[in-house]
């Protein structure tokens, strides 16, 4: 006990053979099983994996969204979670989406409206405060989204494949975005894409998650200097060697679907 | 560094953003809004009209438009008739006022409540497919001939497609803004108000609206049936007319309450529209 606890205080994150259960067709589908992982503060993780490898899952239930069958998952501090989609509230501005968030964490009116603009300045969405979101592309709609989730003030943000549905190019930008932001806030990210080369791109560490059920089957540490280029040759390197165990863990898998 | 990324992202979203529709002149806009219901109109009259020529029944039975609406202009002068539609317009707002009250704090517990919605959920959707009118003999006898059964029948009336047009809302919010919500820490009641209610909204106008539809139906079915003192409301004035064989003014009062029903149901469509616009769901030339 007095373990997990020291473990706690070092770390922003950890889980403990978390193992996560769905009934499915009068089964039990393992979506999650002694997932074991610990992310240090300040850190940004990766997870990396083929889709049905339990990495929403797991976030979920880091969110304090779903509670796990077994195991434990502690974050030390606030958490904040960005979805695949914006899921921003479709009657609300830009500005008041953030307003919202900074109203649930108990921020006084009077400051929320300078807070929401800084926010939003901070993800160049300067101009933008009064555009509700269907005006805004779906680039800029999940710069709100990011904006709202750093207004939650959490220690831990959570990332939901955040990216996966935008162009290169965007998606090449908000990378920046997400750098620079991660650098100044100190802030400690755990990111989960399907995408080899953006886990390499932005990670510490990336962590490869076998499917069916989800764990954690590798870990890789990326030492490249930052700001790193996608179009790098040495990071095509490690992502290609990542690519190749994921390929490998789904032909492996395969005939047992 | 940071300057330039900036500049790149404000290029790019000058690409990104979505063009808004240069927007229409207004008089051209009104037209291009007011010309179908004019031609309908239109053709409405002439059809009426041309029943009449036909001489398929004698014109004290069946008057033609022009005598009808003649009547009406003079109608619309007389204090008498001024105070018909006063005194039912009075009692439509009230009772549905009342109505709105009662179907939102029915719809809001019946979603909050797990126990209530399985034991009248499925009760209130019944109710709505009830034709209110139904309940009007209950009414006289619990009430007698008076106001209250009036708004009685008109609130049982208009209450459960309120209450259902909430429920159906809070049913058919997103699970995923549910999800933000509760990651931003909305839980319980402010979950409710900063979330599902906000969400619920579109359908709880569409509940609104047809709640008065029906709020509107039923005060006219007890006004016609139920006389009520000495007052002269128009559904009294319409038994009137038919008692007195009086077509021309029974034919008068019909366009007056369809007017006022058109005009209040066009409000809610106005609401509707700018639901929808906020919301993105409109059309680029809706």
């Amino acid at each position: 006990m007095s373990n997990i606890l020291q473990l706690s205080e070092k770390h922003s994150l950890s889980v403990e053979r978390l193992t996560m259960a769905f009934p499915h067709d009068g089964r039990l589908l393992l979506a999650l099983q002694g997932v074991t992982l610990e992310v240090e503060q300040g850190e940004l993780v990766c997870i990396v994996g083929a889709s049905g490898s339990g990495k929403s899952t797991l976030l979920n239930i880091l969110a304090g969204l779903d509670e796990p069958s077994a195991g434990r998952a502690h974050v030390h501090g606030r958490v904040a979670l960005m979805f695949q989609e914006a899921a921003l509230l479709p009657w609300l501005t830009a500005a008041g989406n953030v307003e919202l968030a900074l109203e649930l964490r108990g921020v006084r009116r009077p400051q929320r409206v300078d807070l929401a603009r800084e926010l939003l300045h901070r993800v160049h969405l300067d101009g933008f405060e009064k555009r509700l979101p269907h005006e805004l592309s779906g680039g800029m709609k999940q710069r709100v989204a990011l904006a709202r989730a750093l207004a939650q003030d959490a220690d831990v943000l959570l990332m939901d494949e955040p990216f996966g549905a935008l162009d290169a190019i965007t998606r090449d930008r908000l990378h920046e975005e997400l750098e620079r932001i991660w650098t100044d806030t100190g802030l400690t990210i755990l990111f989960v894409t399907h995408n080899a080369r953006e886990a390499v791109r932005l990670g510490d560490r990336v962590l490869v998650f076998t499917s069916r059920p989800g764990r954690v089957g590798h870990e890789v540490k990326v030492d490249l200097p930052r700001p790193r280029s996608l179009d790098s040759p040495e990071l095509a390197v490690i992502a290609g060697r990542i690519t190749d165990r994921l390929k490998h863990e789904m032909s492996g898998r395969h005939d047992g679907n | 560094m940071a300057t330039e990324l900036a500049a790149g992202l404000a290029a790019r979203d000058a690409v990104e953003t979505t063009v808004r529709p240069p927007g229409r002149m207004p008089l051209a806009s009104a037209w291009s809004w007011l010309w179908p219901k004019l031609a309908a109109l239109v053709v409405v009259l002439a059809v009426w009209q041309a029943v009449v020529w036909t001489g398929w029944k004698p014109d004290y039975v069946l008057p033609g438009p022009g005598p009808v609406f003649l009547r009406l202009a003079q109608d619309v002068g007389n204090a008498n008739f001024d105070l018909g539609v006063a005194i039912t317009l009075r009692r439509a707002l009230i009772g549905y006022a009342i109505a709105v009250a009662i179907g939102t704090a029915a719809g809001i517990l019946v979603a909050r409540i797990a126990v209530l919605r399985k034991a009248i959920g499925s009760a209130i959707l019944g109710l709505q497919s009830m034709p209110s009118i139904a309940w009007f003999p209950l009414a006289i006898l619990l009430f007698g001939l008076n106001e209250t059964a009036i708004f009685f029948v008109v609130i049982l009336g208009a209450a459960p497609a309120i209450a259902g047009g909430l429920l159906s809302g809070v049913d058919h919010v997103q699970p995923l803004l549910i999800r933000v919500g509760r990651v931003m820490g909305a839980r319980g009641l402010g979950l409710y108000r900063h979330i599902i209610l906000p969400a619920a909204l579109p359908s709880f106008v569409g509940g609104l609206k047809q709640g008065w539809a029906f709020a509107w139906r039923s005060l006219m079915a007890g006004e016609i049936i139920g006389i009520v003192g000495h007052q002269l409301s128009l559904g009294q004035q319409i038994q009137f007319a038919r008692d007195f064989a009086d077509a021309e003014q029974l034919l008068a009062i019909i366009v007056v309450i369809f007017v006022i029903g058109v005009v209040i149901d066009s409000l809610f469509g106005t609401l509707d529209r700018a639901i929808r616009r906020r919301w993105g769901l409109l059309g680029a030339d809706a």
